[in-house]
């Protein structure tokens, strides 16, 4: 906006202190500097770790050198983008990732809308409490021990589960062994860890529910089923689409600090997912090639946001719910 | 919506039975594994690797804590993830206020601005290098600031708190308060903080648990084993299986009880680490819903 009206003020008005004929936008600028300087910390944070990373990226079109920098290294277009489309590695990894993420999806989903509706219809009391208690509990043990405790109860010679399988009569499996096993290990420890923890958002929902509906639908003779079939289960729709909208906006993220864990020689053609190609590509390869693995870094980025703007168009649509 | 199960109707109370029994055995099998990882580890060795323990410890000793606490790179650990955590959470505890404060705030000028510069943070980023790149050049490497800086503010709890101060500080009282010549800052410091005890506790919590299990920016930006968090130390020894050998000491031809005692120790090391949160956790636990709940809310 520009701020010529200030120079209609004669000189020796604009002297004594009148913000009210100042500017509009300088008097709400002065009006607020504490919450300026509130905000000049956190500001700067965003500034130097969130969007200068974004100029930083520009290296993936680039050949990066450290010698001349970022600005300074020389263009060379889509070539990394077009290498890591062409590798031989391309096809397996992003369909490994996107399996990955649909798996998980599926099954880490519905899992906790059907906890928070159970938990619903249990009477309040102690045992309610312990199993929520109980069931949050995992979501705060680290990823590292979370892939130790895996790889204990699944060791082939130690671990509890192969013993009970022997115990029955079966062949003990090496299950990291096994790049099939891969994704359901990865999946199903995940729904053990954070069912509890990602119910209690349902629960809440629930909990705002009118208790006339129940009510009413009591006096109209509804069973518990139907109660939650038709009360319940619309009632916490809105922010179960929501929910899946932001997941399906982070399709191609899969925990890939865990998958990174659960990975070995073995499975790896099952477990190479697009973030864990970045890390080894960028940080852990001998040669590391800070371009390329930026490059295969923003492809995800930019197909994520594709995928979000996508969900969400088409929720907006369904008139259900939408991010913005 | 509770009637009393004799009341109930034929369907309901099927309802209600199937209902309680699908719950248990859901709360079981979360349960379970948590149980034996627990049992296990204050179990003889011998006992552990041969499948003796079901439930309850066999033969109770404390042989694996003792050789947990015997680990030195495990005591370091302790230590640098205790300082990471304090120092960090402190960090972002401060700097989540200073940031949620003023977007809560109706009047500050570029509030929609500077809102959608957070959420477009969530939504699309620079990427593993480029950030690598930014803490080597500010010459974090190596170096605690690595572990505390670059991690300072989560945008989704900056969101919560925000939502947590437009719901609970009145507009009333910023006005009063005004009109008593309070600045922001004391504003802040005296009244919204006080009245903020749920968020902070909820935040923390979430910050916390996030430093103190952290590993990746530990793996990428440390190269000095004596810097290393506890979790980094894990992964050595529970992902790896890189452990000092001789510290099982005793005769080398028994490798049969090294064997088993490495196993043992992992178990006492998953409960040593999960420890410091857990007890955290109960004290927090009450808020976790209302926590949630305003995360959810849009605003």
């Amino acid at each position: 906006m520009p701020a010529n009206h200030q120079t209609a003020v004669p000189a020796d008005e604009r002297s004594i202190a009148q913000p009210a004929r100042r500017h509009p936008v300088i008097h709400k600028l002065v009006r607020s500097w504490q919450l300026y300087v509130f905000m000049a910390l956190p500001f700067l944070y965003l500034v130097i770790f969130k969007y200068y990373p974004m100029y930083g990226a520009q290296i993936a079109f680039k050949d990066y050198s450290v010698v001349k920098g970022i600005a300074g290294s020389d263009w060379v277009g889509w070539k990394h983008f077009i290498r890591f489309v062409n590798s031989y590695d391309f096809m397996r990894i992003l369909k490994n990732t996107l399996l990955l993420s649909f798996y998980n999806l599926a099954a880490g989903f519905p899992f906790p809308i059907l906890l928070a509706l159970s938990l619903n219809y249990l009477r309040e009391g102690l045992y309610k409490k312990g199993i929520q208690m109980v069931t949050y509990a995992p979501h705060f043990i680290s990823i590292v021990v979370m892939v130790g405790i895996v790889k204990e109860l699944l060791d082939p010679r130690t671990g509890l589960i192969n013993k009970v399988l022997q115990a029955f009569g079966f062949q003990a499996i090496n299950f990291l062994g096994d790049a099939s096993m891969f994704k359901s290990i990865y999946v199903w420890s995940d729904v053990w860890q954070h069912v509890g923890f990602n119910c209690i958002i349902f629960i809440a929902a629930l909990a705002g529910i009118d208790p006339a509906q129940h009510e009413a639908a009591v006096v109209d003779g509804a069973s518990k089923l139907r109660r939650m079939w038709h009360i319940d289960l619309p009632g916490i729709m809105p922010i179960a689409i929501i929910l899946l909208i932001l997941n399906t906006g982070q399709m191609l993220d899969v925990g890939f600090e865990k998958v990174l864990l659960l990975q070995n020689p073995i499975n790896l053609t099952a477990s190479e997912v697009i973030d864990t190609y970045v890390y080894k590509v960028g940080l852990s390869a001998s040669v590391a090639n800070y371009s390329y693995s930026t490059a295969i870094g923003l492809f995800k980025s930019i197909i994520n946001l594709i995928l979000l703007l996508i969900v969400n168009k088409a929720a907006q649509k369904t008139n259900q719910a939408s991010l913005w | 919506m509770n009637t009393s199960f004799r009341n109930e109707s034929w369907q309901d109370r099927t309802f209600t039975i199937v209902n309680y029994v699908l719950v248990t055995l859901l709360f079981l099998s979360v349960l379970y594994p948590l149980v034996y990882v627990v049992s296990a580890s204050f179990s003889d060795s011998s006992a552990v690797i041969s499948g003796e323990v079901w439930l309850w410890p066999v033969r109770p000793t404390l042989e694996g804590y003792i050789a947990v606490f015997q680990y030195s790179q495990v005591w370091t650990g302790l230590k640098n993830s205790f300082i990471y955590t304090v120092l960090g959470t402190l960090v972002n505890i401060v700097l989540t206020i200073a940031a949620a404060y003023p977007l809560s705030r109706k009047d500050f000028f570029g509030r929609n601005l500077f809102m959608i510069l957070f959420i477009f943070t969530t939504m699309f980023t620079g990427g593993l290098i480029p950030t690598y790149l930014v803490v080597k050049d500010l010459g974090m490497l190596n170096t605690v600031w690595s572990m505390i800086i670059p991690s300072a503010i989560t945008v989704w709890n900056v969101i919560i708190a925000r939502t947590y101060f437009q719901m609970t500080i009145p507009d009333e009282m910023l006005e009063a308060a005004q009109i008593d010549g309070c600045s922001d800052f004391k504003f802040v410091w005296q009244i919204v903080i006080r009245l903020s005890g749920p968020i902070i506790a909820v935040i923390t919590l979430y910050y916390a648990a996030a430093n103190w299990n952290q590993y990746f920016n530990a793996m990428i930006y440390l190269k000095d084993q004596s810097l290393y968090p506890l979790q980094l130390v894990l992964k050595d020894i529970l992902i790896s299986n890189d452990m000092d050998n001789t510290m099982f000491g005793g005769d080398p031809q028994d490798a049969a009880r090294r064997e088993a005692m490495r196993v043992l120790l992992k178990y006492s090391l998953i409960v040593v680490a999960s420890v410091p949160l857990l007890i955290l956790y109960p004290f927090v636990q009450k808020y976790f819903v209302k926590g949630v709940m305003i995360g959810s809310l849009k605003g």
